[in-house]
């Protein structure tokens, strides 16, 4: 298996996916990425649905390559991200309502520099320096927070902690991550 | 100019995280919408979110699965044309079905009105209010979390002023009453935790009397 993640490798590809529509190219991201979103959809479903919700998700990823944006985040994150929400659509019949960039009630940023494939590889690398300065305490609730559709209330049951505790603990790592990505740096 | 009043890293964490309840979420979404400060942050939570999902062990996918994939691909969808201008934010205009003057108000007593908005959670109550030029906020009163976020117009809460896109986080604890500045009507959105249902009947009758 591949061992260091190729963000800038999978960045690139999904760009070009977008822009080429190479089934081959697909491939390739397929052979990546599936058993991840695999493995995440298995926190929360049977192993067939599991595999039904990944294919469900690579899909959407190939029907809208075209929109994804280096500039605003690696790869593996907007794969995530697409994941999340048919996760809640399929696991609580919830939506996810999210924001739109072209909508015109948008505040947008202050201008910043042009966004390109390397800025995105920059900030996956960073993000996982400092996600590997956290303590085991701070990674866990981040886990549960992210892969068991856990909210931090519920994460306090599971762990059998009061709920400050949990909410601090998420503050520290979330703190830390800030840090690290500066602010304003990952918009 | 952008907002002054932020949204709280839990909320934030557990909606990149995709654990918050929909209505939560819409409150985040619209507030997200209009402060570019928190999208900053919200996007590095997403980012932690996607680097942690890069390193989950691989679970094998089924043999022909790559054969099943492919012969659903389909054509590039992209996204459809925004309007021109508006008011409310797009996640909001997707439950309202149209901008703020398609809202369909219910009037609310003597002052003010209403619209609920229907979601797939039963945590929550997500309600749009239109509070009068000047007035309190009509029919006040919750348990538990309350987020506010001001679409249209002001509104002051003791001394602090909330305008459009600022977000209020209050607790049951907090006594307040949000009261619209005089200058114009102030349009919100309020989501609450949704209130208490008891299951019998008789509980239900003496809700009010018992006062709970």
């Amino acid at each position: 298996m591949d061992e260091a993640p190729p963000e800038l490798e999978m960045s690139q590809l999904l760009t070009k996916i977008g822009r080429t529509r190479d089934v081959n190219d697909f491939e390739l991201l397929f052979r990546h990425f599936a058993p991840r979103v695999k493995a995440y959809m298995a926190r929360t479903s049977s192993p067939g649905a599991a595999e039904e919700l990944m294919q469900e998700t690579m899909v959407t990823v190939w029907n809208k390559a075209v929109m994804y944006d280096p500039g605003k985040g690696a790869a593996a994150t907007w794969i995530f991200a697409i994941a999340r929400n048919l996760r809640i659509d399929a696991y609580r019949r919830e939506k996810h309502p999210e924001f739109d960039e072209n909508d015109p009630a948008f505040q947008p940023a202050p201008a910043r520099a042009a966004d390109t494939v390397l800025e995105a590889e920059q900030s996956a690398r960073t993000v996982r320096t400092a996600l590997a300065t956290l303590s085991g305490e701070q990674a866990e609730v981040l886990r549960l927070a992210f892969f068991e559709d856990k909210s931090q209330s519920a994460i306090a049951v599971a762990l059998n902690l009061p709920l400050g505790t949990v909410k601090s603990r998420m503050r520290l790592a979330f703190t830390k991550l800030r840090a690290v990505l500066g602010e304003g740096g990952a918009e | 100019m952008t907002p002054r009043h932020h949204v709280a890293d839990d909320l934030l964490v557990d909606y990149a995280a995709g654990s918050l309840a929909e209505g939560w979420s819409l409150a985040v979404a619209t507030h997200l919408s209009l402060c570019p400060e928190c999208r900053a942050r919200f996007a590095a939570a997403e980012a932690a979110g996607g680097q942690l999902f890069e390193t989950l062990p691989p679970e094998p996918v089924a043999d022909g699965s790559w054969a099943a994939v492919r012969s659903q691909l389909g054509r590039a969808e992209s996204a459809a044309a925004p309007p021109k201008v508006a008011i409310l934010p797009k996640p909001l205009r997707d439950y309202v079905g149209g901008d703020i003057d398609a809202i369909k108000w219910k009037v609310l007593g003597t002052a003010g009105a209403q619209l609920r908005l229907k979601t797939g959670d039963r945590q929550t109550q997500v309600r749009l209010l239109k509070i009068p030029a000047g007035q309190p906020v009509p029919e006040h009163g919750h348990r538990g979390r309350e987020l506010t976020v001001v679409l249209s117009g002001a509104f002051r809460d003791g001394e602090t002023l909330f305008e459009r896109g600022d977000i209020e986080d209050a607790d049951a604890e907090i006594e307040h009453i949000p009261t619209a500045t005089p200058e114009a009507d102030c349009i919100c959105l309020a989501v609450t935790d949704a209130p208490l249902r008891f299951r019998s009947l008789l509980i239900r009758a003496l809700q009010p009397i018992l006062g709970i």
